[in-house]
Order: structure tokens, then sequence, then C-alpha cells
């Protein structure tokens, strides 16, 4: 059996009091997309930061590629890794978050370039080449020179990916890549993602794209409450008959739209 | 009675002397004071919560007391614990940690005003602690505390004067001493006004230039 690209084993969360993440069991096969649903509130969006180590989990460990991430394990005894192996386990993971998180004082370009020239070293020049084939890629050569005030929301969020992709990371989270975005520009950032997922990106995707999930995912997680309720190919997933609580999700989703239409 | 600013002008040279002390302390305690803030306020957000609860009091206490009595117990108060130190070197220093405590509040600010979010980016292409501090906060937060580090600037500027109740010779020690000397004492007063009023102004202009050049990106 081929190491999963990562594997989240017993995994809690807890803000406070309230407990987010409830002991979640996963493995994310490498080369495939695997998406995380469930309603507002169930956890998704936590245990992807947690995959990325921006959560902490309370409880549990995550590996990445077989890697201990942020904690690693000694004599059963947990210990906080020190900045520079996080920096080294982070480095096979790009993040592209809801809200793009471009640095607002740099061009598309000096965003997609910084890793390259601060952490790979590289020449300016060289990095700038390089982040300019990133940019390329997401179909935005031509806004290189601009800053993400003079970009569309989408055209913000595939400079981010451009970003993410620069330093080559064999994992790619998404965080609801297109819940901030215009309807209209969530399908430029959607076409993105998938092209990178038929070039054998493994993917992660917190995503309330339920056709976004069906078509381009290989797998459906669906969390409620901080439980990892299924997961499953889609196929399994979607069609008839329907986990109970899948079907009340998917009412209320298709209801919000059919409101919108009437 | 009249005025006659004749007689403080003939001074010139002296007084530009003072006015060179005056400038020399004011640009390099603005300076000390704005990087030594800007540590603080990192460790405070960055050292654990320890160095932040231990940074707070001093910051507290500076912020809580006047400037003169500052400056009174580093002059006078100094060599009671070994510490003698010469009045420019005393008008220095105090300025410097006087103003050290108020930069470190603004940058404080200026962290809380850059998006959580920018940094976990920075994390996650591997930037570290100190390169995203320099090459994404601070930048980030430029626009934000440069108005508020000006106008400090231009307080320290004024808080210089009372340098010269510690013998510093400054420009209010220099002006005053002409005035006494040539019994036009309100004249001395009028000059220095206008003098540090100038410099303020001069102050403002380049913030103010400062300010539109980094503005560029957000339009």
């Amino acid at each position: 059996m081929t190491q999963p690209a990562i594997s989240v084993r017993n995994v809690s969360k807890r803000f406070g009091e309230t407990l987010v993440l409830k002991d979640i069991n996963l493995e994310v096969p490498r080369g495939q997309v695997s998406c995380l649903i469930g309603p507002s509130g169930s956890g998704k969006s936590t245990l992807l930061r947690c995959m990325a180590f921006l959560e902490e989990a309370s409880a549990g460990m995550i590996e990445i590629e077989g890697e201990p991430l942020g904690f690693s394990e000694k004599d059963g005894k947990r210990r906080r890794q020190t900045p520079g192996e996080l920096r080294k386990t982070r480095s096979k993971i790009g993040m592209v978050f809801q809200q793009f998180n471009l640095w607002p004082h740099m061009t598309a370009l000096g965003n997609v370039s910084m890793a390259l020239r601060r952490v790979r070293r590289l020449s300016r020049k060289e990095a700038e080449e390089r982040a300019m084939a990133q940019l390329v890629k997401v179909g935005l050569e031509a806004r290189a020179g601009h800053y993400p005030s003079q970009l569309s929301g989408g055209q913000q969020q595939r400079v981010a990916i451009a970003r993410a992709l620069a330093l080559e990371p064999t994992i790619m989270l998404f965080d609801e890549p297109t819940s901030a975005l215009d309807p209209e520009l969530t399908g430029e950032v959607l076409n993105v993602m998938r092209a990178l997922a038929s070039e054998g990106m493994t993917m992660v995707v917190v995503t309330h794209e339920i056709g976004f999930a069906a078509s381009v995912g290989n797998n459906v997680c669906f969390l409620d409450h901080g439980q990892l309720l299924f997961h499953d190919t889609p196929e399994t997933v979607f069609a008839a008959p329907r986990h109970p609580r899948l079907e009340q999700f998917l009412d209320t989703y298709l209801d919000r739209g059919a409101q919108m239409l009437r | 009675m009249s005025f006659d600013f004749a007689v403080i002008l003939a001074k010139g040279p002296q007084i530009l002397a003072g006015l060179g002390v005056t400038i020399l302390i004011w640009i390099v305690g603005t300076l000390f004071g704005a990087v030594l803030g800007f540590l603080v306020a990192t460790a405070r957000r960055y050292g654990g919560r320890l160095a932040d609860l231990a940074l707070s009091v001093p910051v507290e206490v500076l912020r809580g007391t006047p400037f003169l009595v500052q400056i009174f117990l580093l002059y006078f108060g100094g060599p009671y614990i070994g510490l003698r130190l010469d009045p420019i070197a005393a008008g220095l220093l105090g300025l410097s940690v006087y103003g050290a405590a108020y930069y470190a509040e603004i940058f404080r600010a200026g962290f809380q005003s850059v998006p959580p979010g920018h940094s976990e980016a920075a994390d996650c292409v591997g930037l570290t602690r100190l390169q995203t501090i320099l090459h994404v906060q601070l930048p980030e937060m430029a626009l934000l505390v440069l108005p508020p580090s000006m106008n400090m600037a231009v307080i320290l500027l004024k808080e210089t004067a009372l340098l010269s109740l510690i013998t510093v010779p400054e420009m209010t020690m220099t002006v005053q001493a002409i005035g006494s000397q040539q019994y036009a004492f309100v004249e001395s007063i009028v000059v220095l006004a206008l003098v540090y009023w100038a410099l303020v102004e001069l102050a403002n202009f380049l913030g103010r230039l400062a300010e539109r050049r980094l503005s560029t990106y957000s339009a």
C-alpha cells in the first residue's frame, strides 16, 4: 500500500470549551482531489487549517507524507517542532485561503516570487522568471505588474494559487477558495483548480461548491458538528439512498438556490 | 517698551550651534526610540506572555510620568546607582527611552492592523518569523503607523526643550541665555517659538511626502 499524502489520526480540536473536531481519522490519498463538505461550523475549515498547522490540534497527530506535522512524538511524548522543522514539513504544502491573503504592497509578480527569493534564495531575475511561469499557468501573465487592489477577486485568487504553486508543493490545500467571490468569478478559479487536478496534484478542498465536489472530487468527506460522518467517492456519496444528514444538508442547499430563482 | 530682535539675531552662530544640538538629539533620539519601540512591540507580540507582561510595566511607567521627571531622575538620580552621564548623553538616552514607550504602542497597533491571514500566508510559503515581520508586516503597517509616528516625532522635538533644564546646550538653553544677557527675554522666546514651529512644519511636510510615496499601492 502506498503512503497517503496526509494522514490524520485521532485529531481533536478544542476552542475553549467547544470541541470543534472530534477524533477525526482520515487518509488523503496521493494524486486525488478530496473535498470536505458540510454545514457552516461543522469544522471542515478547522480540519484543513490543522493540515497546514495554522491551527494546532489539541490531540492526535497529522502526518504529511509520513512526516509528523507541527509535533513530533518521542517516547510517547508530544513535543512541539522547532520553526525550522515545521517549515520543512510544511514546504510540501501549498495553501489557498478564502480571503486570498495576497500581500497588498506587492505586485502579483512580487507576491508569487517572494518565497522563491527569500526562501529559495534565487536571484531576483530567476525568481521572477519562475513566478512568471506560474502566472502564465493561471492565465494572468498580463497582470503581473498589478497590485492586488487593481485585480478582481477571481484574479486575486488565481494569483494566490500561483503563489502557493511557486514552491512546487506536492499537496495543495484550498479553504473555501470561491466563497468570497461573485458567482460570475467562481468559474475562472474552479477552472484553474480543475486543470491542476488533471495534472495529478493532490488536493484537499473545503468547498460549498457541491457541483465541483461531485464532478472533480475523487473523494467526498462530509463533516457535521466536528465529526467526520462519512467519506467515499462522490458517486457513492451522492447516489440514492443518501445519508439522512447529507440529504438534509442538500435540501437546505438547494432550497437556497431555489429561493434565489423565485 | 519695544522689541529688539537685532540683539538676538546678532548671536546667529551661537543660535545655530544650539539648533544643531537640538536637531542632532531629536533625530538620533527619535530614530533610537522608534527602533527600540519596534523591538519592544515585536517582543510583546511574539515573545510569549511573560515578555509581554514584563515589558508592559516600563511602557506604562514611561507613558504615565512627565518627561521632565524622567530626565531629572536619569540625570540627577543616575549617579546614585553609578550611572554618570554627561548632559547630552543623558538627554539622548532619556528622549530615546521616552519615545520608545510611545513607539511601542504605535507599532503594537500596527501589528494588529495587518490581517492575520497575511502572516499565515507567509508562514505557509516558508518565510521565517523575521522575514515575515520585515517583508510583510512592517511594509503593510507602514502607511498606518506613519502619521502617528510623525506626530510623535514632532512631540519629541518639542520635548527636547526640556533638556535645557539638565544643561544640555541645545537651542532653548542657548537662546534663553542670550536673551538674559541682552535683556531681551521675550524676544528670545519669540525667536525660539518661530524656530521650533518652522522645524515642526518641515517635519510635517516630509511626513506628507513619505505618506504619498507609500500610498501608491492602496488604490
